[in-house]
């Protein structure tokens, strides 16, 4: 049985895999060459961020507990959210405080909303949520999801964008990217103007001085963090770096790694609500901190995938989700990444197939910033997804095992490949469909060296 | 070792891989109890049964610190990497790829063939070399023999979708992403298409001859074999 991602690839319009590919491929070429630019070895960068992010994942408790103070200590006000509900609840809890119900909320972009599905919540409480993040916004008005964790609409081409722009009545139809970003500047400007909370996700926390970093490219974060009265950020557990002096390895390591930048056009650093005497920035900011399975993760086998900083170059470079994006994968989550993260979160009974959606060639691996063994982990996934039952090729392995320890029961099958074409199997079908059947070429070898070498 | 692959399918790379260990001076032996390194129950998930396979394969293939090459990056990769999963408590042997064997072991830099073979060939990386350590090694060899001109693919490095049981099991991701491989493998017009695992060359041959073309697929030492 297929996975959910084959059977997507059977169904996806051809426009919208045309579009992944042509955006995906050389988003990987360009982040070999920036990352060796900017640090000389790429590979030393690699290091580097997986020793600092596992020293993370090995002192996580102590860290977070230093974070916390540190971020109370700066006026940040601090709350821990075990699973989606409660952090929903949470936020909605202090919307309601600080807005009147029917306020509009202004949103930056974050995957750790997305992963607990804040917008509906908001929505069912009477909140106006409005995704500021371009891509994300595309995404709000069209009722899609994003198919990118750092490219949300990578999935569409810049006429489907004006298609659903002139749709939402934001401007004339145009196939100029810069009057497309002007169309939707100039309604979110307003949304900006109304909005009293604004929320966001979080890049890095640091534990050295409970400072909240934020990197992005349109300067819709900075407003959405400035403007309001109230920022609310969500940060899932294992965000942390020690301490500042990480950030010039990070930045560039993130920005390289997911836009070939050497540094994103914005930078934030968020290290307290406004102060008496200033003139800008929120009364007050709160951060959620969310675990949502996090902790589940921390203490198995897929402790590394923890690592992760959200760059998508493992997405980008992957030949499944070239073909097919994000939406066949069916959670926030996708590509590589996700095919490791969905079912760590949610079970290997509700996504264990993910790890099947994978022809485990490794460049996922090679790309990693952090270098997460996504390869052995898909490989750990399917031998648990096995013992547990979610996934059966249909493939007899106690058959081949007989074969394949018993030497003369080997020969005489090789003595029958000629005929393999006669013998009905359904997963022959899935061959021989798109392929050719291959034939024994030429002299067999063990025919060969019985003869010459004997 | 011969793969399970050369063994059913390909007897020509098996046959060629020991004329170039022989040409370079070494001993070649075979063991006819040899099967296969595990690696099909093993990407399937199935690893009570890999388990018992690469049992086997190592006590054929691994009794003792003999040389194992085998013309497959996919089978070494199994044996290095993939056993040291199946068996964390045990250091797993050591089984070279064919290139490999040849830069590293051998220490060579440029093939010592002294025939020509004028062809224009589009080179396929095969990706569990990734896992090794083995890259552009058979290619460095391949573009020392006379004749040979590698011509450049857009996203080389990208796979072919065959995958093992991925390419059967998954077939609609596997069938896109070969046909995408073929589209920028033939994008410069090659006379033959050339890698160093036959699992790729199975599937991407079976796509092109599905679709009427009729290109020669080769593993490289069938080619560093005819030149000597």
């Amino acid at each position: 049985m297929s996975t959910r991602v084959d059977k997507y690839a059977t169904t996806i319009p051809d426009v919208q895999s045309k579009n992944v590919l042509k955006a995906s491929a050389p988003k990987t070429t360009h982040r070999v060459e920036a990352l060796e630019k900017f640090f000389g070895s790429a590979s030393a960068a690699q290091d580097f961020g997986a020793a600092t992010k596992g020293y993370v994942l090995d002192h996580l408790g102590e860290l977070l507990q230093q974070f916390e103070q540190k971020c109370v200590e700066n006026g940040i006000q601090v709350h821990w959210a075990e699973d989606a509900k409660e952090a929903n609840e949470i936020i909605l809890g202090i919307c309601r405080e600080a807005a009147p119900a029917g306020s509009t909320i202004v949103k930056a972009k974050s995957m750790a909303t997305e992963e607990i599905h804040l917008n509906e919540h908001l929505e069912a409480a009477g909140f106006k949520p409005v995704e500021t993040d371009l891509g994300e916004f595309v995404v709000q008005i069209d009722g899609d999801v994003p198919t990118h964790i750092v490219t949300p609409i990578i999935h569409k081409n810049r006429f489907e964008v004006s298609d659903s722009f002139v749709r939402e009545k934001l401007g004339p139809k145009t196939d100029v990217p810069e009057e497309l970003a002007a169309q939707a500047r100039k309604y979110l400007r307003q949304k900006f103007h109304e909005a009293p909370i604004g929320i966001s996700g979080v890049n890095f926390g640091i534990a050295e001085t409970g400072r909240i970093v934020l990197i992005e490219n349109e300067g819709n974060s900075r407003l959405s963090t400035t403007m309001t009265d109230t920022h609310i950020a969500v940060m899932g557990l294992e965000k942390l770096l020690p301490t500042e002096a990480d950030l010039a390895t990070f930045l560039p390591l993130l920005a390289g790694s997911a836009t070939n930048q050497r540094i994103t056009t914005y930078c934030h650093f968020i290290s307290s609500p406004r102060k008496p005497g200033e003139n800008d920035g929120p009364a007050a900011v709160h951060l959620v901190i969310l675990d949502n399975g996090r902790s589940k993760i921390l203490n198995g086998p897929f402790k590394d995938i923890l690592r992760c900083i959200r760059c998508g170059a493992c997405l980008n470079t992957c030949p499944v989700y070239r073909q097919v994006g994000g939406h066949g994968y069916q959670h926030v989550y996708s590509g590589p990444l996700g095919a490791v993260l969905a079912p760590g979160l949610e079970g290997v009974e509700v996504y264990g197939d993910l790890a099947k959606a994978s022809s485990l060639c490794g460049a996922c691996e090679e790309v990693c910033p952090v270098r997460i063994p996504i390869p052995s982990m898909l490989l750990k996934l399917r031998d648990e997804g096995y013992r547990k039952k979610v996934i059966n090729d249909g493939i007899p392995w106690s058959l081949f095992e007989m074969g394949a320890t018993r030497p003369f029961l080997w020969r005489s099958g090789l003595t029958m490949v000629p005929m393999a074409g006669l013998v009905p199997h359904p997963l022959k079908n899935a061959w021989t469909g798109v392929r050719e059947l291959p034939k024994r070429e030429g002299e067999s070898f063990r025919a060969w060296w019985s003869k010459h070498e004997k | 070792m011969l793969t399970c692959l050369c063994d059913a399918f390909y007897g020509n790379v098996g046959i060629s891989t020991t004329k170039i260990l022989k040409h370079l001076g070494y001993h070649v032996h075979f063991d006819d109890r040899q099967t296969c390194c595990g690696q099909p129950p093993f990407n399937a998930g199935d690893w009570g049964h890999a388990r018992e396979v690469a049992r086997y394969c190592q006590s054929v293939m691994f009794p003792d610190d003999r040389l194992v090459v085998t013309p497959s990056a996919s089978c070494a990769a199994m044996v290095r990497e993939g056993y040291h999963l199946l068996f964390p408590d045990e250091k797993p042997p050591m089984c070279y790829e064919l290139s490999e064997f040849l830069t590293s072991v051998v220490g060579l830099s440029e093939w010592s063939g002294t025939k020509t073979y004028k062809r224009r060939i589009a080179f396929h990386r095969a990706c569990h070399g990734r896992a090794i350590g083995v890259s552009a090694q058979a290619e460095m060899l391949l573009a020392s023999v006379d004749g040979v001109e590698l011509l450049p693919i857009e996203n080389g490095d990208q796979c072919c979708g065959f995958g093992g049981a991925f390419c059967v099991v998954e077939p609609h991701l596997s069938e896109r992403i070969g046909h995408e491989k073929v589209r920028t493998l033939l994008a410069n017009e090659p006379d033959e298409i050339v890698s160093g695992d036959m699992g790729c060359l199975m599937h991407l041959g079976g796509l092109m001859r599905k679709d009427g073309t009729r290109i020669p697929v080769r593993h490289y030492a069938e080619i560093l074999a005819e030149v000597i």
